[in-house]
């Protein structure tokens, strides 16, 4: 029985967040972590892979469209496509569209304005591997800091998020009411994160590794690793308890 | 060798908030008949190919894999022979 779970924190040229990302789980979610390189074509056998956030490639062309064709992709890809756990912050969240693993697009914000602030969302599904911690409805206090964070989906793609349950967060004021006022960037219906059909890839704008130490104010991100903590703990307690 | 210029625009149903103040910003100096205004990308460059429907066809795939994200993105592609380098 294994009692840490291990984070591959991938580094991309032009990530900003990835030692933040280490920060988050390491120190303060004290788990094991590990940063793999983006010319990195080995993954070190990790539970959990993080797209961590900031303006890779500098954001040539179109967020994310140059990462995805990295060399490590390929692996986050068929890591993805065997059931392995990878949550996209932000960057991470556009790299997870363009490479195909999560529907959908980030446009440009509908202001035009890059958007630096705390956002409330509200936690729409609870009952998942990234949100098993938090209650139905919960709001949780998770800053932002993008330009091109307006989640796209046509009506045909946004019915099928919807049917599926794949909207994990909406951007909600702080009672937790989805209102236009509350919606930093323009996305449809509010999204602010949503999970794959198979339920193991995740991508959201908002950074829960900069909402985890109480010094800087807020901890509500720890909602987020700690769900994935807790979840993977007990699959892990589970199979021991299987194969023993 | 043929020489391509491949243009990307947003897709029609989608917002161009760019085009938009841009749009606006011709309002003010004066030319209230310019409407419409979009907002794209222009790409140009050379290839290799033996007849121009092969460039079209490396152009075309190129412009879908990488060039445009076809979630929110159309593309052109106009091609033109070069005959000195």
């Amino acid at each position: 029985m294994r009692s840490k779970i291990k984070f591959a924190v991938v580094v991309f040229p032009g990530s900003n967040c990835d030692r933040d990302a280490f920060n988050a789980v390491e120190r303060i979610m004290e788990q094991e972590a590990r940063f793999v390189w983006h010319k990195d074509t080995d993954l070190g056998d990790p539970d959990v892979v993080i797209l961590p956030g900031g303006f890779s490639y500098g954001d040539y062309l179109r967020c994310g469209a140059i990462a995805r064709f990295s060399p490590v992709m390929k692996e986050v890809v068929r890591f993805a496509n065997h059931g392995g756990v990878v949550l996209g912050i932000c960057n991470g969240f556009q790299i997870l569209t363009e490479a195909g693993l999560l529907p959908g697009a980030l446009l440009r914000n509908e202001s035009l304005r890059f958007v630096c602030m705390d956002t409330f969302v509200r936690v729409e599904r609870s009952d998942t591997i990234f949100t098993e911690s938090c209650k139905p409805g919960e709001v949780l206090k998770i800053p932002v800091a993008h330009g091109d964070g307006n989640y796209y989906t046509d009506e045909e793609g946004l019915k099928r998020l919807e049917d599926n349950g794949q909207i994990l967060f909406r951007y909600c004021s702080a009672q937790g009411k989805i209102i236009a006022e509350a919606n930093p960037n323009g996305s449809v219906a509010s999204i602010a994160g949503i999970v794959n059909t198979a339920g193991n890839v995740m991508g959201l704008m908002p950074h829960p590794e900069r909402a985890v130490d109480p010094v800087l104010g807020r901890i509500d991100g720890r909602k987020i690793f700690g769900s994935l903590i807790h979840s993977l703990v007990r699959k892990d307690n589970e199979s021991f308890s299987v194969h023993s | 060798m043929f020489h391509a210029k491949i243009v990307v625009t947003l897709r029609k149903s989608i917002l161009d908030p760019q085009g938009k103040a841009v749009e606006h910003g011709i309002h003010a100096l004066g030319y209230d008949n310019v409407n419409e205004l979009r907002i794209g990308k222009f790409v140009e460059l050379n290839v290799d190919a033996r007849d121009r429907q092969e460039a079209e066809r490396i152009c075309r795939e190129v412009g879908a894999r990488l060039l445009a994200n076809p979630v929110m993105e159309d593309f052109t592609v106009s091609i033109e022979e070069v005959t000195h380098v």
